[in-house]
């Protein structure tokens, strides 16, 4: 197929302008906490109507882009994910911001992200028809244990206090199971309180439970909120490239993850990257150095969410079903633009699509020079803008990012609450992101148990529904991996230290059923 | 007093906009703020975005659509009644939705305090199969399930909506029993009977428009077979006595003046009438009906006999 026209058609001055426009202001309103992809999608829509439909996707998919890599900017310097895929990456990237290399960190997500990016766009150009045979072949028990996989990684993140890993992740859980049950429409937990009925809102607990606590740790602390004493200038590129080249095999794994969750419709960003950070971790020659400002972990996460943004359009364009949901958003303008979706997409309407798989590559490549310099600017105003200004700033955009989610003062009063409960939480040891976890994954797993509990019922077979089936053993089996390896270590590890003759160092019984 | 105030602007801003545009068309005077109570991408959504540039043609304003989601509708219903009663704040509003969750739950609003002022299309309930099911009719999908009872499974859209009320019902029609399994969305609930997850979906007919020659539509809930399905029989002809769906419509604040609603439900009749958006609805397997602010009521009655009976039926 000779691709090298669309190409051509992509490069127009109108379309370079549109993917940099669009790479730039995606980038902003994903670093902004509660303005998420989906949204800025949504408002843009009308406006591509005017414009010639590939066009108009390529804006769009700028937007897309640009959102989910800004996402680690409030992740990096503020620890706050700007959308829900980047909470991983605050996992490393603020101990690294912390210890004064966040320039370092924002140019290794800008790198990864651009990789990602890439090899979501690569995968979307070549190999979307079988591809996306991928989304069909993820049931309900399929979800259920991507979901406790994704669970499992509470044992890792927080090593040495697992117990309190696991109660903050109950507690997520419970919090998921709040209102009306997509599956089996029973009310849980509302008090009568119409305010209830929908539920704690992800974003709403997401921008809670990271920023509220930050908020007040700023105020409540005199010291500086971020340690700048060493701090090597610039963009630190070299050294980051250094960083990639050692993690090579780590960049385009969690790319493959990436693009490979993101064709799996209910799944998406936030999956993506920490089903890449847990098998970084779980792979490294050191993973006692996650968490505490390791770049592998940045690079892992940031080129996983920006694969599922390539990885997402693949079921929507030859499916008609959207692999996330600003995909749903996007599919909704290709409708009312009249173009069908399908497999005969990319032969019928190959100008469209192919021009606008181009435009979306050249966008990801765009957010190099604009991350790069966009980043630059961020961390020095972050590191030199004096508390009494930063302080009011976040707490107002907390205030306005949740209320933007629906429009609704509930999510503010969701956000302020599990805050506050946050920041208490805080104070005795438990971290927010096993809460968040248990939050997004709960759903996920409960609706996957119920709906393949139903169908295996009806089979008479449901045993064989969770245990018989190759990719669920296979997901359940990384589970069980993932929820082991740390006790194995420990263990062998105690037991080394015990052939030398030194007494183990003491640590927390870890709890593992 | 704050009464007496909106009270006074309502009839200012009725005054002015009589003698601003004539007799013919005091709305819309300004651009219109069109809720939807529902995420973005949804067949809600894309009704709004067909809506959108016949609006614009029609009134020479913008129709903004702003999106409200929240508890499958209910966070933006229960507040409906607190937003400007002018008649350029207004909400799209769908059944069963709004008769079943004031049935099911407490979602901070009744049936009666909404006001729908026109109802303008549904998506009629739809049986759908995979292209290489062993379904070729509804027939037989019908003698399978009677003679395995349970074993037929059906993906939907959520418990206690319109696709698992469509089960309920044809079950009882049939005299059949089947699996319902709940899904979060359409979406996923197409991706599973694509996937080979479940042996059949209750969906609509703009589903089968969409997945095109991937599916087979075994009947459809109108009246009429649809002008994109001429070889697809209604329920109706099989003997089966349904028709219905999600049906869509505009709602007002309940303070708006009763000159307004009925300009509201005139320009939504407008551009309900206008051929374009009569293609595209046919292309995208809706089915047009016209339900104007008169007969609103009546209308609402009739779904809310239909509704209970089948909620019942379920339970």
């Amino acid at each position: 197929m000779d691709l090298l026209p669309y190409l051509a058609q992509a490069l127009t001055p109108f379309n370079l302008l549109l993917a940099l426009g669009g790479v730039l202001l995606g980038t902003v309103i994903g670093a902004l906490p509660g303005l998420s992809a989906t949204m800025a999608v949504a408002v843009l829509v009308p406006f591509t109507f005017a414009m010639a439909p590939a066009s108009g996707l390529i804006a769009l998919g700028a937007i897309y882009t640009g959102a989910i890599y800004g996402g680690a900017f409030a992740a990096i310097l503020v620890n706050t994910p700007g959308t829900p895929s980047a909470i991983a990456t605050t996992f490393d990237g603020f101990p690294m911001a912390k210890r004064g290399d966040g320039n370092l960190a924002v140019t290794l997500a800008t790198l990864a992200s651009v990789v990602g990016g890439i090899v979501g766009a690569l995968a979307l150009l070549f190999l979307s028809p079988p591809l996306s045979k991928v989304a069909l072949a993820f049931g309900p028990p399929e979800y259920f244990w991507l979901a406790i996989f994704g669970l499992t990684l509470i044992s890792a993140l927080s090593q040495g206090d697992t117990l309190k890993g696991i109660l903050g992740a109950a507690f997520g859980l419970f919090l998921a199971t709040v209102g009306v049950a997509v599956v089996g429409g029973d009310v849980r937990y509302t008090l009568d309180q119409p305010m209830l009925v929908g539920g704690f809102d992800v974003i709403a607990a997401l921008i809670g439970l990271y920023c509220i606590p930050v908020v007040i740790d700023l105020v409540a602390r005199p010291d500086p909120h971020l340690k700048v004493s060493v701090q090597a200038g610039g963009f630190r590129l070299a050294e980051a490239l250094r960083h990639c080249g050692q993690n090579w095999f780590n960049l385009i794994r969690s790319s493959v993850v990436g693009t490979v969750v993101g064709i799996l419709p209910g799944a998406g960003g936030s999956i993506a990257s920490l089903v890449s950070y847990s098998e970084a971790r779980r792979t490294a020659k050191h993973p006692e150095r996650f968490g505490k400002g390791e770049p592998g972990g940045i690079l892992a996460t940031e080129s996983a969410n920006n694969a599922t943004v390539g990885g997402g359009f693949i079921p929507t364009l030859v499916l008609g079903i959207p692999g996330t949901p600003p995909d749903a958003v996007i599919l909704g303008a290709l409708l009312v633009q009249g173009i069908r979706t399908g497999p005969g997409l990319f032969t019928g309407q190959g100008d469209i699509v192919f021009t606008f798989i181009f435009g979306l590559l050249i966008a990801t490549i765009l957010m190099l020079p604009t991350g790069l310099l966009v980043g630059r600017y961020a961390y020095q105003a972050i590191v030199s803008i004096p508390k009494a200004v930063l302080v009011p700033t976040v707490a107002f955009l907390t205030i306005i990012g949740s209320f933007a989610i629906h429009n609704s003062m509930h999510d503010v009063y969701t956000m302020l609450g599990l805050g506050f409960l946050g920041w208490i939480l805080a104070r005795f040891g438990f971290q927010p992101s096993p809460i968040v976890l248990g939050v997004i994954l709960g759903p996920i797993a409960e609706q996957g148990f119920v709906q393949a509990w139903l169908i295996g019922n009806a089979q008479g077979n449901v045993w064989g529904m969770f245990f018989g089936r190759p990719i669920s053993l296979a997901i359940a089996a990384l589970a069980v991996i993932t929820l082991l390896y740390p006790i194995v270590m420990d263990t062998l590890k105690a037991r080394r230290a015990r052939r030398a003759g030194v007494a183990p160092t003491p640590r927390e019984s870890v709890n593992a059923d | 007093m704050t009464r007496t105030t909106t009270t006074l602007a309502l009839t200012l801003a009725a005054g002015l906009a009589a003698a601003a545009a004539g007799p013919a068309f005091a709305f819309p005077e300004k651009d219109v703020d069109y809720i939807i109570p529902f995420s973005p991408g949804g067949e809600s959504d894309i009704a709004a975005r067909l809506q959108q540039p016949v609006f614009a043609d029609t009134f020479d304003h913008q129709l903004i659509v702003k999106y409200q989601a929240g508890a499958g509708g209910a966070q933006a219903w229960s507040q409906l009644n607190s937003m400007p009663a002018d008649g350029h704040t207004i909400m799209g509003i769908n059944l069963p939705h709004v008769i079943l969750q004031p049935l099911m739950s407490s979602p901070g609003y009744e049936t009666a305090d909404l006001t729908p002022v026109y109802w303008f299309h549904y998506t009629p309930d739809a049986i759908i199969v995979k292209a290489d099911s062993q379904f070729q009719t509804l027939e037989d999908l019908v003698n399978f399930a009677k003679e395995n009872p349970g074993l037929v499974t059906f993906s939907g859209s959520g418990s206690n909506s319109a696709n698992s009320l469509a089960q309920s019902r044809f079950d009882g029609l049939a005299g059949v029993t089947t699996t319902y399994v709940p899904f979060s969305g359409t979406g996923p609930s197409v991706t599973a009977l694509l996937g080979d997850q479940v042996s059949a979906q209750w969906g609509y007919s703009t589903v089968a428009a969409a997945q095109g020659e991937a599916v087979r539509m075994l009947a459809v809930a109108a009246e009429e077979r649809l002008p994109l399905f001429p070889d697809v029989p209604t329920f109706q002809e099989l003997g089966y006595d349904m028709v219905g769906g999600a049906y869509r419509g505009v709602a007002v604040p309940k303070d708006t003046p009763e000159d307004v609603r009925q300009q509201v439900s005139d320009a939504f009749q407008a551009m309900n009438n206008e051929p374009a958006m009569r293609q595209a609805m046919d292309d995208g397997a809706f089915v047009v009906i016209d339900v104007p602010y008169q007969d609103v009521d009546a209308f609402m009655a009739e779904r809310r006999t239909e509704i209970e009976a089948a909620a019942q039926a379920a339970n």
